[in-house]
């Protein structure tokens, strides 16, 4: 029954509305657009005081506490902080592509949501080729990055512009070739398909894969340790350094949606999306997502900023070759073994990871140890 | 053959921040929980006794600031030097406390306060009874271990954060 719906399914071109819907196409469009803006408006505020409360526990200090009960207020506070802030634009910027850049910027973070299933066949369009809309969509939000850089007419915004561009580059391909090897696996392309394949989270069947993405995303929202294009030492605020006001709110805005959006995809592709026990589907999607991104906050106060060269060289020399591998393994496996049991295949991929990772490690050294002078 | 760099410094690090995570904050929320300073601090102001004070100046010769200026006069029916002003620029004034080690007579202390910024430049510039000890003005125990055992004992941490909630 289910190969002969997911023959159906791949052979429409798209599967735009729900076969059960009560209304029309624009009925579904509206509702879920003003749904997905909401959510993911909530999600960044919540994620915000996730980020700043469990940053401050991490580093022995309690977070903002003063806003409303236990500080929940302050994302508010700080959003109209920043409206009420003016609104400067450098003399010698280029007015238009400053004026852009935010927009640019946040159009494609949320039209990321579009396709993420929120239960069975809850999802603004159900594109068949879904995945691959994620991963073109998102590099959109680069240009807006450069845009920013290029357009306010400063040298600390364009060099953390140009740095944006260098890593977003070069961890695509990793990251792609995560997305294959989970692609391999489900056997479709529609995230809804690939929540569905999941009976097992894939996370378990494509470690290696889990840890090159959940890297490579972190490198691509820049996410510390990876938030070099960002780096305050070095270049104040990098490519939103001339922003302030409205503006600025929608850059902060848009690093937070991003966190959310890979962390929604990760959710998706490797920890079965909506399907879990006891909660409503959406509820378990949320949670997921705040799990991914406790993750992610996790590594951030953990890890220090990696050097440029040492971006690259991970990027390039470790990322790389090992999604390269880990997509030939998933292969040959989907291949020679379709019919082989989940649990043994577990346990040789979880191996397989170990190996290769450890034996990596010693090839593989990041920074090359200290020079003594 | 050493298997050292394979990702344990990862976990390792990831280990102590989630341990930090659950232990308690070890900050104090300043304005509602206050901890005890040391009792021989040298706060941000100086206590003057007029009673003590005989008018010798070692405070003012010693002060490497030139920051105390003391005017005396001769009261000729007692046979001895009164003081008409003894004026301290704490805005020099840089808490080494020479002055009180210096003073012959017991009658300088350090303050024990820290609160004690100004708006203006002026407010800065005390003199005479602006000086004297009061209950908003204490003395530090510093040079002076008499004046230290009346001082509560200092607190290096409050022993559980209590966050205020509205």
């Amino acid at each position: 029954m289910a190969t002969v719906d997911f023959i159906v399914q791949n052979q429409l071109p798209m599967q735009v509305v729900p076969p059960d819907w009560p209304g029309g196409y624009w009925w579904h469009w509206l509702f879920f657009t003003v749904v997905l803006i909401t959510f993911t408006l909530i999600m960044v505020m919540g994620v915000i005081y996730v980020e700043r409360r469990g940053l401050g526990r991490m580093q022995s200090r309690l977070g903002p506490n003063r806003v409303g009960p236990f500080g929940l207020l302050q994302p508010v506070a700080d959003a109209i902080k920043v409206l009420l802030k003016e609104n400067i634009v450098p003399d010698k910027a280029d007015k238009i592509v400053h004026w852009l850049a935010p927009v640019i910027a946040f159009a494609p973070v949320l039209m990321i949501f579009a396709v993420v299933p929120f239960q069975n066949g809850a999802l603004l369009a159900d594109l068949n080729i879904g995945i691959l809309y994620v991963v073109a969509i998102s590099s959109v939000a680069t240009v807006g990055v450069f845009m920013a850089g290029w357009g306010s007419s400063n040298k600390y915004s364009l060099l953390g512009a140009m740095r944006n561009v260098a890593a977003v580059v070069s961890y695509e391909m990793p990251l792609v070739l995560a997305i294959i090897g989970v692609v391999l696996v489900a056997g479709s392309l529609s995230m809804n398909q690939i929540v569905l394949s999941q009976d097992i989270p894939f996370i378990l069947f494509q470690p290696l894969g889990f840890l090159i993405f959940f890297a490579a995303g972190c490198a691509e929202i820049n996410r510390s340790p990876f938030d070099l294009m960002e780096a305050d030492q070095e270049l104040v605020a990098g490519f939103h350094t001339e922003y302030s006001g409205m503006k600025f709110a929608m850059f902060y805005l848009v690093e937070y949606a991003e966190a959310i959006a890979i962390s929604a995809i990760i959710t998706t592709l490797f920890l079965g999306g909506w399907r879990g026990p006891l909660l409503p589907p959406w509820l378990w999607v949320i949670v997921k997502i705040f799990v991914v991104f406790f993750l992610m906050v996790w590594t951030r106060s953990t890890f220090p900023r990696v050097r440029i060269d040492q971006l690259m060289a991970l990027a390039w020399k470790f990322l790389f070759p090992l999604a390269l591998i880990n997509l030939f393994v998933t292969a040959i496996q989907v291949l020679v073994w379709p019919d082989a049991l989940p649990w043994v295949l577990i346990i040789i991929n979880i191996a397989i990871m170990v190996i290769l990772v450890v034996s990596w490690s010693k090839f593989f050294k990041l920074g090359w140890g200290r020079l003594e002078v | 053959m050493k298997f050292e760099r394979y990702g344990i410094g990862l976990i390792k690090g990831m280990t102590v921040t989630i341990q930090h995570l659950l232990r308690h904050p070890t900050v104090s929320q300043f304005p509602e929980q206050r901890l005890n300073i040391s009792r021989r601090t040298r706060g941000n102001e100086l206590i003057w006794n007029r009673e003590k004070c005989t008018g010798c100046a070692t405070c003012a010769k010693t002060c490497p600031q030139g920051a105390i200026e003391i005017v005396t006069s001769t009261n000729l029916a007692d046979n001895k030097y009164e003081v008409e002003t003894y004026r301290v620029d704490t805005g020099y004034c840089i808490q080494c406390g020479l002055c009180v080690e210096a003073c012959p007579y017991d009658a300088l202390f350090m303050g024990y306060s820290f609160e004690r910024a100004k708006y203006r430049r002026g407010d800065l510039v005390q003199a005479d009874d602006e000086l004297l000890e009061s209950p908003e003005r204490p003395a530090s125990g510093y040079f002076h271990p008499e004046v230290a055992e009346k001082l509560p004992e200092q607190t290096l941490l409050i022993d559980k954060i209590v966050e205020k909630r509205k």
